[in-house]
Order: C-alpha cells, then structure tokens, then sequence
C-alpha cells in the first residue's frame, strides 16, 4: 500500500526567497506526525502546499500514491483546522461541520454533524455563533468540522497556538485521543517542541526550507542528526565540538571538569537546572535533583560528563 | 462650576451648527403644510399634497426617478460588489485610486463626457437620449460608492475563511456565493441603498444625459422652482427629505453590523 503522503523534492521559490527547498517525506496511514521548526522554517508554506493552498514550484505530491500537485483544494482528500480555526462566523456551530458534508453532497448531513459535535463534547453549542463560543471550543468545532469528512489526511496548522497555557495541554491530549480514535493519519505543524515530541509517532524537524531529520521522538531528542535538531529540541550544552544534555551533564563543588560559577538557579518543579558561566566564557546547564546537593549563586563549580552522554556532529 | 459652563457652551455651539444645517429643511417642511400659496402662515392644510399627487408632470418624474434609481441602483451593486471582491482577491491598488479619482471628478465634468461618449455612440447605434442613458450614467458614477463601501467592509474580512470553505470541498465559486457572499450581505445592502440615494438625488449629470421623455423628479422640480417658489415645491421636497432620512438611517444601521 503506498503511503497516505508522499512528498518528492518539492520546492516553493518566491520572488525574494525559497521558501522550502527540496522537501522528501512519506506518511504512513494512521500516524501521527509533526513538522517542527522554528517560525520561517517553511513548515507552514509546506503544509500549505499539500492543502493545496500554494502552488509548488518544483517536486511532487501524491496522495495514496496518486499525483495531487496541481489539483485544487477542494479536489483533494485532505483537510486542514486553520491556526485562527476559520469558523464561517454566519453559520452556528452545527452548520459549520454541515458545510462539508453539504459540498460533498453527502447524505443525512444533520445527523452526521450531530454526532461529530457529540464526538468532541459540544452538543449543547449546536446553534450557537462562532462568536459565542470560546476559544477551545472553536477548536473543537473547526477539529469536527474537518473530522466529519473522513479525510484520508488531516492537516493540523499550530491549532493549539492561540489557546491559553492549561487548555493547551488538555487539547493536546484531546487531539492525541482523537487521532487514535478516528484512525486518521494528522499531519501536525508547530513550533514548540514539546508539544511535538509529546504528541507524534514521528517528527519531522525542518530548518531554512529543508527538512534537518525525520524520526521518533526519541530518536531525535538522543541521537540528533545535525547541531540544528540537537540545539532545537531540549536544551544542549556546548563542550568544544561535543554536546551534552542538561541531565547527562554533572555538577560538583569540587574537580575535576570543566570550572566555573553559578550563574542562577531555576526551580522547575521535578528537578532544578543550575545555570552555569564557564571559565572559558560559554554557558551551560546541568540538571540536579530536587533533593540533591545544593548550590548557591557565585559558588565555584565543576562540571562533568560520561562518554556516553556525549553527541557528536561533523 | 465652569465644566457645567463649558458644557453649555459645547451645547449652545452644537444647536447652533445643527439649526444651521437643518433650519432651511425645517421651514421647508413647516411651509409644506401652509394653507398659504405666499410664505406667509394662514393655517395648517394638506392642500399642496394633494396638488402634487394630482400633477402629472411630477407623477411622471417620480416614476422615472423610481426607475433609474432601482435599474441603476442594482446593476452598479451587483457590478461594485464583483469590482471590489476582484480588487481584494488581486490587492489591486492603483485601481482603488482610481476609484477615489471618479468621486472628486466634477459632476458637470462627468457629465459633459458622458454625453460626449453618448454622442459619440449615437452615430453607429441608432439611439438617442432617454432613460436608458440616464441608467447608464447613474450605473457609471455609483459604481465608485458602491465598490468603497464594499472595499471598507473586505478589508476586515479574513481571507483564511474562503481556504477552508474550498478545503471542505466547495469551488472557488461555492466559497465566494456560500460563505463571502452571507459574510458581506450587511455592506452590500448597505451599498445599495447609498447607491439608490445617489441616483435619485443627482442632477447634474442627469440633466445633461436625459431626453426630453425621461424628466427626472429632481429635474421636474428644478423647473418648477425656476418659475417662482411654489408651496407645491415645499411639498415634494417634504416628502423626498422624509423618505430619504429613512434610507439613509437603514443604510447606517446596515453598515454598522
């Protein structure tokens, strides 16, 4: 069976600059994948193109193994929750996930839409105006909206952006849920990398219009391909070419290692990260216990690492 | 103590500007009602009304002017409204300055060049000047208010709406008449009553582009008030200030939703 997604070398040059830049990547049927980057990174411009949004201009699309790439949005079987969700503000909630099922010409559109509205808990909103609805609740309706149409590909634009702290999290499990639930493969974008490295199967981190390294979570937070995915997820210390992670990186109040003096110490509720100004100059960041030894600011330190802790890049 | 005499004097400043701006209508519509053929009080009487409804040159008039303005007013919606939508989809700019061009054009100046351009038409075509052309040239000149107003009302409107009305599956024509088109009809209304009131009020370009079978009201009142102020004159205007506060305040109301 071929891949729900294939994307071959696709490219989007704009007058001034190339937005993305010879973009592979083949999507499994009912995975949960994420492209991350920082903002400018093309992922957006990406997803775009495979919504059919945005013309490539170079490259190939194919969904189930069959050429998308010049076809317009709405001759494709995929569908995209926008970042500001898109709620037509003229239609009530329930009319909102009927308006696919309507274009589709599909039958019992009422029913249908009824119960993608219980699917995400909103059955008493059904007449309500995008404008009286919160902003988790957009979410959940503009996420029914797309999910009603079964589409062989859901396209996720950072949904989670503009929601407040608490109710991300919760959305976060939400979508996790829901993705399992319906079996529909997601296509994820984000910039926040805990976000996704808690949520995708596989992960693609993309920086400058390319894609820097594709693979599961783990595989990119312990064995990074490039400096750029190291730095990216989770933070890195820094030793000559060498990188350690916080929690590989031990800290003591007496040699040997690398010297230095503590520069702060942040409380992170599980462990506390000591900020560390090297002797050479750098900065870096060692990860204790709660209940280890404690240091205090200006105290002189040392620092140090196992082998095996190390990451390498050319 | 002296807000309280700053207040006043804010107060007495407004009535002031506002008797200024409405006294003129206010004896217009006062006089209306006099029983008086001079502009002297006898008595309240609905005698000049009923000389109007009588007149046939002024039935004639109104029924023209009903007719340009819907024919002219709906045409330049339709058109103004397609204009704008195109202007907002290509981010036409050049073309919106253009627009503002048409509004502070000298009606006499548009005018002249209509009837020029009509002229100038009438040696092929074998037609002359009548209601038709009044229509066009009304069509031309509410095209620029139509396509502004409609212009104001896009640019809040958010574009990613018509991506996920196509990315539900409906054509870019689906999108425009089932989510744009709902989302603009307070504006477009709105449009079209300020094109309808432009039409009806104008006399300029009117005058010079009507035949002899197609007197507009405000032409035939024109006429009648050059051959001294008659109450019948007062009574008309009455009615046309009346009906035209009405529309304008529906307009307003429109355009604030």
């Amino acid at each position: 069976m071929p891949p729900v997604l294939e994307l071959r070398e696709v490219s989007k040059a704009f007058p001034n600059h190339r937005a993305v830049d010879r973009v592979s990547l083949a999507l499994e049927r009912g995975g949960f994948y994420s492209l991350l980057g920082p903002s400018g990174c093309g992922k957006t411009t990406t997803l775009r193109m495979i919504g059919g949004f945005e013309e490539p201009t170079g490259g190939e699309i194919l969904l189930n193994g069959r050429d998308v790439t010049r076809l317009k949005p709405w001759q494709r079987d995929v569908s995209t929750v926008f970042q500001n969700y898109a709620l037509f503000p003229h239609l009530s909630a329930l009319r909102n996930i009927e308006f696919g099922l309507r274009e589709h010409g599909r039958p019992d559109t009422t029913k249908r839409a009824l119960e993608a509205l219980e699917l995400v808990r909103l059955g008493a909103k059904r007449d309500s105006l995008p404008a009286q609805l919160s902003g988790g609740e957009k979410q959940r309706v503009a996420l029914a909206r797309s999910l009603v149409l079964e589409p062989q590909l859901l396209l996720l634009d950072e949904p989670l952006a503009a929601l407040d702290p608490q109710l991300r999290k919760q959305m976060r499990a939400e979508l996790k849920a829901m993705q399992r639930q319906t079996g529909i493969t997601f296509l994820f974008v984000t910039h926040d990398q805990e976000e996704a490295l808690s949520l995708s199967d596989q992960v693609a981190v993309m920086n400058g219009g390319r894609i820097e390294q594709t693979g599961t979570p783990e595989d990119l937070y312990l064995r990074p391909a490039t400096r750029f995915v190291a730095g990216f997820l989770g933070e890195m210390n820094w030793f000559g070419g060498v990188g350690v992670r916080p929690e590989s990186t031990r800290i003591s109040g007496s040699g040997p290692g690398l010297p230095g003096t503590v520069e702060s110490l942040l409380f992170l509720g599980n462990c506390l990260h000591v900020h560390v100004r090297l002797a050479d100059g750098g900065h870096a960041v060692a990860e204790t216990p709660r209940d280890g030894q404690r240091f205090a600011e200006g105290e002189a330190v040392w620092l140090s690492w196992d082998a095996a802790g190390e990451l390498r890049f050319e | 103590m002296r807000s309280t005499w700053r207040n006043h004097g804010a107060a007495i400043y407004a009535a002031c500007a506002l008797a200024f701006l409405h006294a003129p209508l206010a004896i217009l519509i006062l006089f209306s009602f006099n029983a008086s053929r001079f502009t002297v009080w006898e008595g309240f009487s609905l005698r000049w009304y009923r000389v109007a409804l009588e007149d046939p040159q002024l039935a004639e008039g109104l029924l023209n002017s009903l007719v340009i303005a819907g024919v002219s007013g709906v045409l330049s919606t339709v058109i103004g409204t397609l204009a704008a939508y195109a202007m907002w989809r290509r981010g036409a700019r050049v073309l919106s300055g253009m627009l503002y061009l048409s509004l502070v054009t000298p009606e006499i100046v548009t005018g002249v060049s209509l009837l020029a351009l009509f002229e100038g038409a009438f040696r092929f075509l074998q037609l002359r000047l009548g209601l038709h052309t009044v229509i066009i040239a009304h069509v031309a000149f509410s095209i620029a208010y139509v396509t502004i107003v409609i212009s104001a009302r896009l640019r809040s409107y958010d574009r990613t709406l018509e991506e996920a009305a196509m990315d539900l599956g409906a054509s870019e024509w689906g999108a425009f008449a089932r989510v744009t088109l709902p989302n603009l009809a307070p504006g477009i209304a709105a449009a079209g009553l300020l094109a309808l009131v432009v039409s009806f009020d104008d006399y300029v370009i009117t005058s010079l582009v009507a035949g002899v079978d197609s007197q507009t009201l405000p032409m035939v009142i024109y006429a009648m008030a050059r051959r001294g102020v008659s109450p019948v004159v007062n009574a008309v205007s009455a009615f046309i200030v009346v009906a035209f506060g009405v529309v304008i305040l529906l307009s307003e109301r429109l355009q604030r939703r």
